[in-house]
């Protein structure tokens, strides 16, 4: 078996834009999916989600570049000879057929004897649990039963890529982290690679072993779901990942991977930087810290501690963030954990602090 | 899993319902007085016998159906009536057929163009109709004549290559009643298959192609049946008026072509014979809802299995 499930390489996508401009929906884009996985492209609104999905599923033809199925190039296959199946956003469940003949549509087409269609679409909707729905009609679910029903309808095919867009994006919080963990269960259990499209970056991070970030066409980065959110590799993916401060700096100077970035007020911060990232003296850089890394509470060794006031306090149950002002202007968010018995804050509204913070959670950024 | 169907059980409040009958109000009143008092008028008449000077005498009697069907003289069946009726038939029937498969394509085209597109091509489907309908069927007699436009071309197609030509007898025909039936219902069949053809989301024809389902497979499982409720609807909009024309085949056919509504048409004004124009105008009637029903009952399924 290859290694890659799907790979795209160098793939770009151009449309001819409403006023005779170009729009590049998706620009040189190389990516390798590995067999199994669970992988989440995650971006916002417009970044070439989509379009990169329709691309693996032959609705689009890259304007260059070549995508890869298991090693072999699909060049201008049609969607129909793909070895994938899509869950659509939107379900797509033909409104004219039942649940059953919706299921069993993949398997007719491919000639697959009628007592075994109906076999296995029965096994198919057992495992998204709608057994003995298939004499219904589509209406007649609700939108989360749809969206398992899609599920079901692509699934029974074996295909050797499932590729999903936004499949949960119309449903409710609650039904929304149900099917998650549901769509987890299910990867595991037929093994099949899973390309998952999505907005939600905290949807992707609970559900993918890979996340790749894209942002205006670009992949930005590719890796597992803690090493996007502990290492981001440039201001956007930390930002669009969870929360974080940014500090404005200049290198002063570096050695290996720690670097000590004078910021804004005179204060000076040990930072670490990426593998492989060059930072050279004088640098104008960005400090990113995530506000959890972040401590009121002094502990040993901790590498920077900076003084400051408390500007604002907000209590959200498991825990409260505090926003403190430093020299300079700079604000940090702090994000403390309520561990004691009564939920005490550890400090109130205009009291002076000190925020203890690690080498190893300050990290630099170049871009 | 339980379903709760409690909420069809709640009636709608009462206010509504007041509203409706008020808004069909209008509608009821002028049905009424032009169609159902007419009709009734029309089905007495057809029981009555004709008395001189233009006057009904009503003796309730069915000799007028009697004479439709042939048999009003003991012994003889003349079946001149009712070959009338079965040409009539016949012709609605070919003209819908003809007008599903010249319409479908050309909607599958309208429907499937640029969203931009769509009006132009519906505005060209409908250009036709803003001419005066005797007009357009006077048209046809200058197109299918001996020396008319179609016979030139083809005369002259033939010349370019030295063949030898004699112009095709088109004029009067039943062919050209039949072409001109299909020229004139178009839009009527285009409208309602364009309505339905266009609901069908991209998504759809993007889950069949997914799911396996080439062109061919495509539009059977998909396109054709999710368009059968726009197919009936034209149908019926084609087959009912197709039935009681007369204009057409009084033009075009030559007094050749006589068709029930040249039948009814000719009892009133020419023969005054109204009880037996009447008579025919009720079994025309009823053969169309005749045929009508069935058709619905038969296809109608596709509107209520998906909810349309
Ligand atoms: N068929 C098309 N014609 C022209 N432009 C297109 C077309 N499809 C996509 N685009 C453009 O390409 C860009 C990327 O679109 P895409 O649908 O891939 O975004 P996305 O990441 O899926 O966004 P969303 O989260 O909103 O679904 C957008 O700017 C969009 O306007
Ligand atoms: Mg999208």
């Amino acid at each position: 078996m290859p290694e890659f499930a799907v790979e795209l390489r160098n793939v770009s996508k151009r449309f001819p834009g409403p006023s005779g401009e170009i729009v590049t929906a998706v620009n040189n884009v190389t990516m390798q999916i590995k067999d199994g996985e669970f992988f989440s492209m995650l971006g916002p609104s417009g970044c070439g989600k989509t379009t990169s999905l329709r691309m693996i599923a032959g609705f689009e033809l890259p304007t260059a570049g070549e995508i890869y199925i298991h090693d072999r190039p699909m060049g201008h296959t049609p969607p129909y000879k793909r070895p994938v199946n899509t869950v659509f956003q939107n379900y797509a469940l033909f409104p004219h057929m039942t649940i059953g003949q919706n299921v069993g549509f993949g398997l007719e087409m491919k000639g697959v004897e009628p007592k075994e269609i109906q076999r296995r679409s029965s096994e198919a909707l057992e495992m998204v649990r709608l057994a003995g729905y298939e004499k219904r009609m589509a209406r007649q679910l609700s939108g989360g039963q749809q969206q398992r029903v899609a599920l079901a309808r692509a699934l029974v095919n074996h295909p050797e890529v499932l590729l999903l867009d936004e499949p949960l994006g119309a449903l409710d919080l609650k039904l929304r982290k149900e099917m998650q963990l549901e769509l987890k269960r299910l990867q595991r259990e037929v093994g099949i690679t899973f390309v998952f499209v999505t907005h939600d970056q905290e949807e992707a991070l609970t559900m993918s072993d890979r996340v790749a970030v894209m942002s205006a066409g670009n992949v930005l980065q590719m890796g597992a779901a803690s090493e996007i959110y502990e290492k981001p590799n440039c201001r956007f993916v930390a930002d669009f990942i969870g929360e974080t401060n940014f500090l404005e700096g200049a290198v002063k100077a570096q050695t290996g991977r720690d670097v000590d970035v004078e910021l804004a007020g005179g204060l000076l911060c040990r930072a670490t930087a990426d593998e492989g990232s060059q930072v050279v003296s004088g640098q104008k850089v960005t400090v990113t810290m995530r506000p959890e890394k972040l401590g009121l509470r002094p502990w040993q060794g901790a590498d920077n501690v900076y003084d400051g006031r408390v500007e604002e306090v907000v209590y959200i149950g498991t825990d409260t963030h505090y926003t403190v002002v430093l020299a300079g202007d700079q604000r940090l968010r702090v994000r403390e954990q309520n561990d004691d018995p009564l939920s005490r804050p550890l400090a109130a509204i205009g009291d002076a602090v000190k925020v203890y913070c690690d080498e190893v959670s300050a990290r630099v950024l170049t871009e | 899993m339980a379903i709760d169907n409690s909420a069809q059980l709640v009636d709608a409040p009462p206010r509504n319902r007041w509203q409706g009958i008020l808004l069909a109000l209008p509608v009821t009143l002028l049905m009424t007085v032009l169609l159902v008092v007419p009709l009734i008028i029309i089905g007495v008449n057809s029981f009555g016998q004709r008395g001189p000077d233009n006057t009904i005498i009503y003796n309730f009697n069915l000799n007028n159906y009697l004479r439709l069907l042939g048999i009003s003289e003991p012994g003889v069946w003349d079946t001149l009536y009712l070959e009338i009726l079965v040409r009539s038939l016949w012709l609605a029937f070919q003209s819908t057929v003809l007008v599903i498969l010249v319409g479908y394509p050309l909607a599958y085209f309208i429907a499937r163009a640029p969203r931009k597109q769509r009006n132009f091509w519906l505005f060209l489907v409908l250009v036709p109709l803003w001419t005066n309908f005797v007009i357009r069927v006077y048209a046809w007699i200058m197109i299918l004549r001996n020396q008319g436009v179609l016979n030139s071309l083809l005369g002259w197609a033939a010349g370019l290559f030295g063949l030898n030509f004699t112009p095709l007898d088109l004029y009067p025909s039943d062919f050209a009643v039949l072409v001109c039936m299909v020229y004139e219902f178009l839009p009527f069949m285009i409208l309602p298959m364009f309505t339905s053809l266009e609901k069908i989301e991209d998504s759809l024809y993007e889950a069949a192609a997914d799911l396996g389902a080439n062109t061919w497979n495509t539009f059977w499982r998909v396109t054709f049946p999710l368009s059968l409720p726009g197919i009936v609807a034209g149908t019926i909009l084609v087959f009912i008026p197709v039935m009681g024309t007369f204009i057409v085949s009084d033009i075009l056919g030559g007094r050749q072509v006589i068709l029930v509504g040249n039948l009814i048409q000719r009892q009133f004004l020419d023969a005054r014979d109204p009880v037996f124009g009447s008579a025919a105008t009720i079994v025309l009637m009823v053969m169309t809802l005749a045929v009508t029903l069935y058709y619905t009952r038969k296809f109608g399924f596709a509107e209520e299995a998906f909810g349309r």
